[in-house]
């Protein structure tokens, strides 16, 4: 029973991380109804943002510490957040009346630009993320052991989710967002001006994304510039998963994959563990397409 | 206050409106009516820029807004109810009233206005913290008026608000159409299938037949046109 519940712990964890990717995937979608593919990649450059400003932070403040640690983790997901405005600006707003088809490929292109401007620029090989965070002692509790970077992890994406909440539910930018993704001419008609909330919705995903990033090289860190492609897929099924287009799903979605995924690499095996979001995302689009908390989009003639 | 010269709007390669020229007077209940796809809400969405604008010009208190934003069309004052009402039915009534009001700043006006717009309509001062897609046909209509009001425009765009309702609501639709315009001086262009009743409260009107003006004049004297009679007001 405690190793099922020590997997638990360690899915939870993965889990958060898919679940911060998958926010963005899933706001994106809500306003625009595209799937911004290069999302993964905003992800991995949260990572090499974190890499390179460390060293730059470790001058200023004690490092490793927790406020070291949130240093980095801010001003990465400022730099990301700055990214994915330009990305969107410059890649996918001229093609705003174009067929989704059209974004979607060139989304895909955004993502191997990424990908491969991040090899020239960043090199193939392999990075070891610095220490930015202290690492305590396991924590032994009954036959369970917890990390210090479990519980970050933890800790950090459900204060990040309750801020998302917050933004979404309780400011006008949020109610700005909810207008524009339930009708973008009736927005319009309001006076909001779309372009600056399409483009706040790209940075606030993107900040997102880098925080998940950062907090995956807390917890694995060798980063490459390839590391966003996997969780990116994992976390669109995520997306998926929970009902594309709605945010509480997002977050479930990540949760249920990351455990599931952490689950059967225990119980059954680990050369599976990439096989199984892509399972659940087969098994979704059988049985219910519209997600777990989606709501079923009425076709109008 | 409003003065299309020469309009021309299509979608894509076909034409929707073929140069038509119209004026709306400050104060003023303008008409234009006309069948299906005499171009009626093109005109509308045209002035409000949601569509584009492919020649002419759309004077707004003298200025050209013809394909600016529609975002900055609002700040200049001018407010759509568009067909269809295209209420935000995820939100509630009161979340609704506040997005018309998303430009202004100040909150002692913001609830100024809600006052307005419930004293107006009393139904939605009931209904405030439901959510808008419960609300009937006739609710809808009102909170669409209500919250197209609550920017405060000085022009304010009507499209087909007897849509789908039934002829009791119809009436105290037109009613409150009527006080908008006596009580707070606000000029309306009103778009409306139903000619009879939009004579009756119009000061001015436009008959549109595919995409060009073929009538226009006072809305008493266009009610005793033999041509409107029989084409539009059923004998």
């Amino acid at each position: 029973m405690s190793e099922f519940i020590q997997q638990l712990i360690n899915g939870l964890a993965l889990g958060s991380i898919l679940a911060l990717i998958a926010l963005g995937y899933t706001m994106v979608y809500g306003i625009l109804r595209f799937i911004n593919f290069a999302h993964g990649d905003i992800f991995m450059l949260g990572a090499f943002a974190g890499f390179y400003l460390a060293p730059k932070v470790a001058t200023v403040l004690p490092t490793p510490s927790i406020g070291s640690g949130l240093a980095v983790m801010g001003i990465s997901m400022a730099i990301c957040a700055g990214l994915g405005i330009v990305i969107e600006r410059l890649a996918y707003r001229p093609l705003r009346s174009r067929p989704k088809l059209t974004v979607l490929i060139t989304a895909i292109g955004v993502s191997l630009f990424l990908e491969y401007t991040g090899q020239f620029v960043f090199g193939a090989a392999p990075k070891k993320f610095p220490e930015i965070i202290p690492v305590y002692p396991i924590m032994k509790l009954g036959g369970l052991s917890v990390t210090s970077n479990q519980i970050i992890v933890l800790a950090v994406t459900l204060i990040l989710l309750l801020a998302l909440r917050f933004i979404v539910l309780k400011t006008k930018i949020g109610m700005a967002m909810r207008a524009l993704a339930f009708n973008p001419e009736a927005a319009a008609l309001m006076g909001i001006n779309t372009d600056v909330v399409i483009s706040f919705t790209f940075g606030l995903g993107s900040a997102l994304a880098a925080a998940a990033g950062i907090l995956f090289a807390v917890n694995y860190p060798a980063i490459d510039p390839l590391m966003g492609i996997l969780p990116g897929l994992k976390a669109f099924v995520a997306a998926v998963l929970g009902g594309i287009g709605n945010l509480p799903g997002a977050a479930l979605g990540g949760v249920i994959i990351g455990v599931t995924e952490t689950l059967v690499a225990g119980y059954i095996s680990s050369t599976y563990r990439d096989a199984i979001a892509f399972g659940i995302l087969i098994l979704i689009l059988l049985i219910k397409p519209s997600g777990l908390l989606g709501k079923k989009e009425i076709e109008k003639v | 206050m409003l003065e299309i010269k020469n309009l021309t709007v299509g979608y894509g390669a076909i034409p929707a409106l073929h140069g038509i020229s119209l004026s709306v007077k400050a104060g003023s209940i303008v008409t234009l009516i006309g069948a299906n796809g005499a171009g009626k809400t093109t005109t509308l969405k045209a002035v409000s820029g949601l569509l584009k604008v492919q020649s002419g010009e759309i004077l707004y208190e003298g200025r050209n807004i013809a394909n600016l934003p529609t975002h900055q069309i609002v700040k200049l004052g001018l407010s759509h109810v568009p067909e269809g009402r295209m209420i935000f039915t995820n939100l509630t009534v009161l979340e609704n009233l506040q997005l018309g009001a998303y430009l202004q700043q100040d909150r002692q006006i913001i609830r100024r206005e809600l006052e307005h717009a419930f004293s107006l309509f009393p139904r939605l001062l009931e209904r405030e913290k439901q959510i808008a897609g419960t609300l009937s046909g006739g609710e809808q209509q009102m909170l669409a008026i209500g919250r197209a009001l609550m920017s405060r425009p000085k022009l304010l765009l009507l499209d087909e608000p007897s849509l789908g309702l039934a002829p009791l609501l119809v009436k105290t639709i037109f009613e409150k159409i009527v006080e908008i315009n006596r009580e707070r001086g606000l000029t309306i262009l009103l778009v409306e299938q139903n000619a009879n009743l939009a004579l009756e409260i119009s000061h001015f009107g436009y008959v549109l037949e595919t995409g060009k003006v073929v009538l226009s004049g006072d809305s008493a004297a266009l009610r005793q046109n033999p041509q409107v009679k029989s084409a539009y007001l059923g004998g």
